[in-house]
């Protein structure tokens, strides 16, 4: 079957209106948040249900096709890069909250659903969901399943995979399976666990449970100013060695707070050679005693401002500059790569001394922002396209940077996926047995690698012939060897 | 001292440390036939390629105290004793990351952690439980409840799969996306995807001060009632617990920890919403302690949370019914573990099995049968349904094509 074909049949089973085959609406979805990789899809699909998202997906296998599942298109490693001969199958048309259950403390949704929209659901409740990444304004349940996604606050209470107890996928060979739900543990092996994160490669959800946590009594937030990122690295040793995990614990250094300052007039003090927003949340009492030691030990570590948020709307001001960070560094420069990398926290002063070096001695810009409370590194590499050259150097540094992170004993990608970008760098933290083992999961799931082909893995494993399952009589015994017991 | 060619080769790689079996080395009364003890990764790597070699059948022992747990294997002709692969490779106290080898004991994985203020926020039922073993089977207590289990602490493995290959995924920092979860493939997996042999997991801050607010009540509904309360307030508990015995009232237990002044205020609103409790320092004996005796007859239930009142409820019924005492317990997260004696008839503790089944699954669990003499278990359905089954064992295959690792202990017969 070609790729017309296909479309026809497409229409059949979900309706012409859900298939869209037209160079221009194709266009729209030949990235994701990751515009450096662009792939026009031959396909893209809209559907509205499970069965119309296993419908295509039964289609592709059987026309041997592979398909990406996108949501958003917000992710930042071109997980949901189309493939050019493919199905891009958009799960945003996908957006219900089928039920908010407070008393179980479960909402369950479809993957189109945008992650703030959740919390708000549950608002009234008081409940809310709490993996909250920069982009969930606009990002999907789906995207952030498929991507495991953290957020600023995921220091205390966790990534995706800790709030997602249940789905229904569309497996990659197209049949609908659930796997968890809203009571916790459920036998057999965790591969919902393996799912969440598996950045489409095992699948689709269709459907999620999500865990719902309870509003803290009380949140307080506060900023501070350093001289350098040292001063405010100390701030956060400090504070984590003293037995307090706050809610988020964040980091920006000068030149992020530049650019954040030209992009949304934040107001952050001025001079600072660094900036922390710690929050601290929990019940009156304890979130009251905690904040004391926090400030206690930024000004211990010569904070020279330190500001309170008085309210939600000073909070949100302070927040603002963070969360914008990455498409404020468009202010100061034309194009730039997000590095996500990771190191153990203590580390911090010793990498970042290192990442201005190799800033120094490229000449390449890097602005720094990142989450300090669990050393999860978000270097902005800003270079001039248009410049010859500027585009490699960048690649160069970012390259170098997660070699850092990789010797001091880190990670690649900390929340934003390997995807499509960083793939080639899986070999530099993983043997080639660890890599191998991992596709063997791969191959349980979608052993004609049809579900987000080329993502992940530098090199794609084989998989063979599954030997036979041991029957009958055991060799040993067969041959004299062994008696039966 | 029997000889022959497996147990040469086993002790080309282990020494004396590799022997015939013995009759304390059964599996859940299924006897094995020789015992590896390997001191590293290394060695484990060559027992397990060894194994493949050889075609042997392998269960992996740490502690032994869950070893009978799950279904019985099929047969058994290795047990690998990780007790030589223990003791803590690095603890990054600045960053709240420990990585320890898998035979350790989690007691003293724990004590040599809170000389840091710190600790692995899991409960520790048995004293000889090893932290490999505690993956293997998921193990988890009351504070499940603020600190998750451990699939939410785990975050990074080294494993020997079945053909002796070494693997590793994720690593030692908390924060961590690159390639597949392979820990949370082989926490409660019963050893039947591979050899773990080295962990890393995110730790806690030990709390400086707890205070637990006990309550007695006449029943189920009361229990579920106080238990509600909490759960829907804003304190923040670390744990909520119920004991409800065979016979007379239940006892609610919330445990929470923080700071001095903080613990101080929560727990006299914590008492208001329960009314008439009584505030200590120290946990009720019952807490975290299976309701069952290692010969007993244990079962693990599951329901979605406000589910809770109504198993206890069945609990109750189903014991009337069946004339046998079940004592049960568990936390506020839905998960219970239910108790029978030694000395139930296979047929009873079947019925009691298959009524708090169906009872489960109305409220969204599952019930498993972890542990039971072997006349009872024989008439157990262990496992039950398991959603997602066809996936688990094309997994399965893959890993462990001949099925040699832990054969038939786990769900589905894998």
């Amino acid at each position: 079957m070609d790729l017309d074909q296909l479309a026809v049949r497409l229409r059949s089973e979900i309706g012409a209106d859900r298939v869209l085959t037209d160079r221009q609406q194709l266009r729209t979805y030949e990235c994701d948040g990751l515009a450096q990789y662009k792939v026009m899809p031959a396909i893209v699909v809209l559907p509205a249900t499970t069965d119309q998202v296993a419908a295509v997906v039964g289609a592709c296998v059987e026309a041997k096709v592979p398909y990406v599942a996108r949501g958003s298109g917000t992710g930042l490693s071109g997980g949901a890069l189309p493939h050019a001969d493919g199905v891009l199958i958009v799960t945003s048309q996908m957006r219900a909250i089928l039920e908010v259950d407070a008393p179980n403390q479960r909402a369950v949704v479809e993957p189109g659903v945008i992650n703030l929209q959740v919390s708000r659901e549950a608002a009234p409740y008081g409940y809310y969901y709490a993996p909250d990444p920069s982009s969930q304004q606009i990002c999907s349940i789906g995207g952030n399943v498929a991507e495991n996604s953290g957020g600023a606050h995921c220091l205390k209470y966790g990534f995706t995979t800790n709030h997602v107890l249940g789905i229904e996928l569309v497996a990659p060979e197209g049949d609908v399976v659930r796997l968890g739900g809203k009571a916790p543990d459920p036998p057999g092996y965790d591969l919902l666990g393996a799912f969440v994160g598996s950045e489409g490669t095992l699948g689709i959800a269709t459907e999620v449970t999500l865990r719902l946590m309870r509003t803290p009594e009380a949140v307080r937030t506060l900023l501070a100013a350093f001289e350098s990122t040292d001063h405010a690295g100390g701030a956060v040793s400090a504070i984590i060695g003293a037995g307090v995990i706050p809610a988020a614990i964040e980091m920006m250094d000068a030149l992020a707070i530049e650019a954040a300052e030209a992009a949304v007039h934040c107001n952050y003090p001025e001079g600072a050679g660094a900036v922390l927003i710690v929050e601290i949340d929990g019940p009156a009492d304890e979130v009251e005693s905690q904040f004391a030691d926090v400030e206690r030990h930024c000004r211990a570590n010569d904070a020279f401002e330190i500001r309170i948020a008085a309210d939600d709307v000073e909070r949100a001001l302070f927040w603002k500059g963070r969360k914008s960070a990455f498409a404020a560094v468009g202010r100061i420069s034309p194009d730039y790569i997000v590095q996500d990398g990771v190191i153990p926290r203590t580390a911090l002063p010793d990498v970042l001394r290192r990442i201005a070096d190799l800033s120094g001695s490229s000449d390449v810009r890097v602005a720094n922002v990142f989450h300090a409370g669990d050393g999860n590194l978000h270097p902005l590499v800003l270079f001039d396209e248009s410049v010859a050259g500027q585009a490699d150097d960048a690649e160069e540094v970012s390259g170098a940077i997660l070699d850092l992170c990789i010797e001091y004993g880190g990670s690649i990608t900390g929340e934003h996926g390997v995807g499509m970008d960083k793939a080639k760098y899986m070999s530099r933290m993983f043997t080639d047995e660890d890599l191998d083992t991992m596709q063997l999961l791969r191959c349980a799931f979608d052993p004609e690698h049809l579900s987000n082909p080329g993502k992940i893995f530098p090199t794609p494993r084989l998989c063979g012939e599954v030997p036979g399952r041991h029957k009958g009589v055991h060799p040993m015994q067969e041959s004299g060897l062994a008696e039966v017991f | 001292m029997p000889t022959d060619a497996t147990l040469e080769a086993l002790r080309k790689v282990c020494d004396e440390r590799a022997r015939p079996a013995e009759e304390g080395d059964s599996v859940a009364d299924v006897p094995a036939r020789y015992v590896a003890a390997p001191t590293s990764t290394e060695e484990a790597s060559e027992v397990l390629r060894l194994a493949a070699e050889q075609d042997l059948r392998v269960v992996a022992r740490g502690g032994g105290s869950k070893l009978g747990w799950g279904a019985p294997p099929t047969a058994v002709d290795l047990v690998v004793d990780t007790g030589g692969i223990a003791g803590v490779v690095e603890h990054a106290a600045g960053d709240l990351v420990v990585v320890v080898r898998a035979g350790t004991a989690v007691v003293d994985l724990q004590s040599s952690l809170a000389g840091a203020g710190q600790q692995l926020a899991l409960d520790v039922p048995e004293a000889a439980a090893t932290v490999g073993g505690m993956v293997a089977t998921n193990t988890s207590g009351p504070r499940r409840l603020l600190y998750g289990t451990l699939r939410d602490l785990l975050i990074g493995v080294t494993f020997v799969r079945a053909d002796g290959v070494v693997a590793k995924a994720g690593g030692k920092v908390v924060k961590n996306v690159a390639g597949y979860d392979f820990g949370k493939l082989l926490t409660g997996s019963y050893g039947t995807l591979g050899l773990v042999t080295q962990l890393a997991f995110r730790l806690h801050p030990l709390p400086r001060v707890s205070r637990v607010l006990t309550l007695e009540v006449p029943g189920p509904v009361e229990a579920g009632r106080a238990v509600a309360a909490v759960l829907e307030s804003q304190v923040v508990p670390t744990a909520v617990e119920v004991d409800q015995p065979a016979t007379g009232p239940l006892t609610v237990a919330v445990l929470l920890e923080g700071t001095e002044a903080g613990v101080a205020g929560r727990a006299a609103r914590a008492a208001d919403l329960l009314g008439d409790a009584n505030e200590g320092d120290d946990v009720p004996p019952w807490f975290g302690a299976y309701p069952f005796a290692p010969d007993g007859v244990g079962l693990k239930l599951t329901c979605e949370i406000s589910g809770l009142t109504r198993l206890l409820v069945a609990v109750r019924r189903t014991a009337e019914r069946q004339d046998v005492p079940v004592d049960v317990r568990g936390s506020a997260t839905g998960v219970l573990y239910a108790g029978m004696p030694a000395d139930t008839a296979p047929d009873i503790a079947a019925a009691v099995l298959a009524d708090l089944r169906a009872a489960a699954t109305t409220y969204g669990g599952s019930v498993v049968a972890l542990t039971a003499p072997a006349a009872v278990r024989a008439a157990l359905d262990v496992w039950g349904p398991v959603p997602g089954l066809d996936l688990m064992v094309r997994l399965k295959d893959q890993l462990d094509p001949e099925h040699r690792l832990s054969p038939g202990r786990f769900v589905g017969g894998i």
